[in-house]
């Protein structure tokens, strides 16, 4: 959404509104006002605050009592989540422990790939002109429209058929049995048009004196992209490798699409979503399950809230 | 590699056009000849939006002409010239680098060893007068701190040609006339081709051995002077006061004024609009 | 599985290593070039792979996935237009639509709407990080997780044993002793699982729209207060105008991420119980009835409906940059 440029540092969250402000804001600078953001605060935060408790109480408490009752009776336990991690006790004899290291080795890759792609990309059509590359950079920008679900089924025919021309393979099949593979390309090829026009609208506003005394001091382009446009678009590049890294670490689509929900490869989310068809029941499990899935991002937006909120909004319109 | 030490620049009817982003054809420069002979020094002026940095661009290699041939050391330029060093009116510094890091740059991009580069930056950061420098950054240097970094960084690869685009253009007056001095005594040292563009005629006529004026839009060469100042010159500011001087810059500001007003009547929209019509 | 576990993520770091060192190998080799070539090959290599990877990933699936919406479920049957008769002709998918168009009326709007009222009353108050923080949080959590969140507190049990579901708890101390079953109540449900939509995306309609406010010259709203607006004109007059553009924006946007929801059904009711919407219907068609025609023909629609949505926003955002 909000571009990123490499002059406008306008954080989201500016300094405080100057004391003199707007009428608006003292007309509606009542108690009541007060008591509103309170409550809604309040009803955003419940929800998660229950899930947190409900993971944390012992299996018979959260069978036979509302997780209100912990402030009455409060019992801490971790045995739920050595259960989900480690026991399972759903037919699967890992637990969840499997999807956790899957999400991690699924979303390192997905999030390096296409921003290492994707800045090259930006280089080229931002700083080598050439005949046709504003047609190249437009169709890039274009093609955000296009929904996932445009490209899912045939892209899953190609990984695990390969395209062939008569009897010429013009595209080898990636094999789909529990490999990583078919996940990394398509997290990776889903994400360039976005990655590719946000960092084009950084990349094209670097100072062009550095990259071109560069150039004629011999440097080739590809010596000119690694030393000077990477360093200088670090901020860009930190950006939307948050938005890239939560987005496919919170994505279940392409995740599920693409292993099948095999324990061998399938994240996090894939298996969630099951075990919540499935084990409904098991509150104190699925709680423990939700709350391992969602500490990474949590970690991430509490820590990096800045970058995260620009990167957020960056990439607020992708998918 | 026979001309690499030959930095003759010539260019020859040169012509260059632009697709501006509305979708119409500008001509930058148009018909532009002129010769810069190895170890001289050669000052462009001319208004602003005369493609001044349109010719640097093409005598690099960064840019191609659309029409007419520029050749550097007789050999027509294709890709990027070898031997060309760049100074911007911004320090192109890399702000994550040291003082030292940055001028050794030049000489790693050229593939030379750490070591090697190292030592050739700390012996340039010396002769500009920064020994003890080196582990600063740039942002912890003064504006004319930084300008003798950068030029130690573009004189570093020793190059045949020094372009120069407008260098010293942000600085004040007395540190301008500091680094002209100081500009001058380092080219005497190694006597590299320098293509210096400006809009300050006083500094062109102080500095150059040659003196070419531009006109504008489209670009194209008005008249050319030779400068027949001794040399070495010494210092710029005493220069100006010399019977000599003052003969050269009137003879040259004749020729330029002209130009300087058409341009301006042209971007504030004045009197004349002929330009606008064309 | 410890083995397990070193054995994927060696994968992966094998796999970042090698893309890496594949990367810098080319870029060295291709460094050595001189004149026109090193300029080709700068291109060929560095915008290439990303070209490759859109023809190959978007462009042309998308292109196949048209022609697969024209035949039957194997693609062995020319369909014509079959496929799209079908999904405006069976009430199932009727019921599909019309949720979907729920969908994207009421949960963008009442995000907005909520956004708008937080950025305004936030600002004033003391601590308002903290609250901006908390309200914003769901954004960093999957849908799954959110879903299975409120999974937790619309949870139904006999009302003559305790309670765990918060909602229902709340009513029978409200004095309501027999709520019903809430995820399997249509058309409530609908509703139900709209809040979790809101609950994920007001935050960011109250960020973006906190800083569009912030970003009001002062000078505009200072001219009306000496005009003697106040209060709700000046809201009305002023505020509301000046921000018409991020408030349309948020509103878009939200909108085709609601379009394109498929997490939080698949979670909550797996599109069970009247609830389904578009794109898991899409989904359910691609990968458990394996009908690639009629997924396709769903595809297609879902396309059709973001394209305007994003050229209208994108049309929204350039207009802004240029006022700037």
């Amino acid at each position: 959404m909000a571009t990123l440029t490499p002059t406008e540092r306008k954080s989201p969250e500016p300094a405080r509104a100057a004391p003199t402000r707007t009428g608006v804001r003292r007309a509606l600078s009542s108690p009541l006002s007060t008591v509103a953001v309170l409550l809604v605060t309040v009803v955003w935060t419940v929800p998660s605050l229950g899930l947190l408790i409900t993971s944390l109480r012992p299996q018979q408490d959260v069978a036979q009592t509302g997780w209100w009752d912990f402030f009455a009776h409060p019992h801490l336990t971790l045995a739920n989540y050595h259960d989900v991690l480690f026991n399972g006790g759903f037919g699967v004899s890992d637990g969840l422990m499997p999807y956790l290291v899957n999400s991690i080795a699924i979303t390192v890759p997905a999030t390096i790939f296409p921003i290492v792609l994707a800045s090259m990309a930006a280089y080229v059509l931002a700083w080598i002109p050439f005949k046709g590359s504003d047609t190249i950079f437009f169709v890039f920008f274009a093609l955000q429209v296009v929904p996932l679900q445009m490209a899912l089924v045939p892209l899953l025919q190609l990984f695990s058929g390969g395209a062939h021309i008569g009897g010429l393979t013009i595209f080898p099949a990636v094999g789909m049995g529990g490999s990583y593979a078919p996940v990394w390309i398509a997290h990776t090829m889903f994400a360039m048009p976005l990655a590719v026009f946000l960092l084009h609208n950084f990349i094209a506003q670097l100072p062009r004196d550095l990259i071109e005394a560069a150039r004629v001091d011999g440097a080739s382009h590809f010596r000119v992209f690694r030393s000077v446009v990477l360093p200088l678009a670090t901020p860009a590049l930190a950006s939307f490798a948050i938005f890239q890294f939560l987005w496919v670490w919170n994505d279940l689509l392409v995740g599920l699409t693409f292993t099948g929900g095999a324990p061998e490869s399938a994240p996090m989310p894939s298996r969630l979503a099951q075990l919540s068809g499935s084990f409904g029941d098991h509150w104190e499990i699925l709680t423990a399950g939700a709350f391992v899935s969602v500490v990474i991002p949590l970690i991430v937006f509490f820590s990096l809230q800045r970058y995260f909120v620009r990167g957020l909004l960056a990439g607020s319109v992708k998918g | 590699m026979a001309d690499a030490n030959n930095g003759r620049i010539e260019i020859e009817s040169v012509t260059k056009r632009f697709l501006t982003p509305g979708g119409e054809v500008f001509t930058a420069i148009s018909d532009v000849s002129f010769t810069v002979e190895p170890g001289q020094f050669c000052a462009v002026v001319g208004p602003t939006g005369c493609g001044k940095s349109t010719t640097l661009g093409m005598v690099s290699g960064l840019d191609r002409p659309s029409e007419g041939t520029v050749k550097v050391g007789g050999k027509v330029v294709d890709g990027i010239t070898d031997g060309v060093s760049f100074m911007f009116q911004a320090d192109a510094l890399l702000p994550w680098k040291t003082v030292l890091a940055n001028v050794a740059l030049g000489p790693v991009f050229k593939g030379a060893g750490k070591a090697e580069a190292q030592a050739r930056a700390r012996d340039w950061l010396r002769r500009v007068g920064l020994a003890g420098f080196e582990d600063r950054y740039p942002h912890q240097l003064s504006g004319g701190m930084r300008k003798r970094v950068a030029m130690a960084a573009a004189l570093i690869n020793e190059p045949k040609i020094l372009m120069m685009d407008e260098p010293f253009g942000a600085l004040d007056v007395q540190t301008k006339a500091i680094m002209s001095n100081e500009l001058l005594g380092l080219w005497e040292q190694s006597r590299p081709a320098v293509l210096f563009i400006t809009h300050d005629l006083d500094e062109a006529v102080a500095l150059a051995d040659r003196v070419v004026v531009m006109t504008s839009s489209p670009g194209t060469v008005k008249a050319v002077y030779d400068i027949d100042l001794p040399r070495p010159r010494g210092s710029v500011q005493e220069i100006r006061f010399e019977p000599r001087f003052l003969e050269l810059q009137h003879q040259i500001w004749d020729t330029l004024r002209e130009e300087v007003e058409r341009a301006y009547a042209r971007t504030a929209g004045g009197p004349v609009t002929e330009g606008k019509a064309a | 599985m410890w083995g397990d576990t070193s054995i994927k993520l060696g994968n992966m770091f094998g796999a970042v290593a090698g893309f890496l060192g594949v990367l810098l190998l080319l870029f060295y080799l291709a460094g050595f070039a001189r004149g026109r070539l090193s300029r080709r090959l700068a291109i060929l290599l560095l915008l290439g792979p990303a070209v490759l990877l859109l023809l190959v990933g978007i462009v042309v699936p998308a292109v196949r996935t048209i022609y697969l919406s024209l035949f039957n479920e194997d693609s062995t049957k020319f369909l014509g237009g079959g496929n799209y008769t079908w999904a405006f002709g069976n009430s199932d998918i009727h019921q599909v639509l019309l949720n979907t168009l729920l969908w994207i009326v009421i949960a963008p709007i009442l995000t907005t709407a909520l956004g708008l009222v937080l950025a305004l009353l936030v600002d004033r108050l003391r601590g308002q990080a903290v609250y901006k923080s908390l309200i914003f949080m769901p954004m960093a959590i999957s849908f799954v997780g959110a879903s299975i969140i409120w999974k937790f507190v619309y949870a139904y049990r006999d009302p003559s044993q305790p309670q765990i579901g918060l909602l229902s708890q709340i009513c029978m101390w409200l004095g309501w002793h027999n709520p019903p079953n809430w995820i399997l109540s249509h058309p409530l449900n609908n509703f139900l699982l709209m809040i979790i939509m809101i609950w994920v995306q007001t935050g960011f309609a109250m960020v973006v729209l906190s800083a569009a406010i912030k970003a009001i010259p002062e000078d505009v709203t200072e001219a009306a207060v000496l005009d003697g607006a106040q209060g709700w004109r000046l809201f009305a007059n002023v505020t509301i105008p000046m921000i018409r553009s991020t408030i349309i924006v948020v509103l878009t946007t939200v909108m085709i991420t609601t379009l394109k929801l498929f997490d939080i059904i698949r979670t909550m009711t797996g599109g069970n119980f009247g609830t389904q919407v578009l794109a898991n219907e899409m989904y359910s068609q691609a990968f458990t009835e394996f009908n690639n025609g009629r997924a396709g023909a769903l595809a297609v629609l879902l396309f059709l409906a973001v394209v305007p949505l994003v050229a209208y926003n994108v049309a929204m955002l350039r207009r802004e940059r240029e006022v700037r």
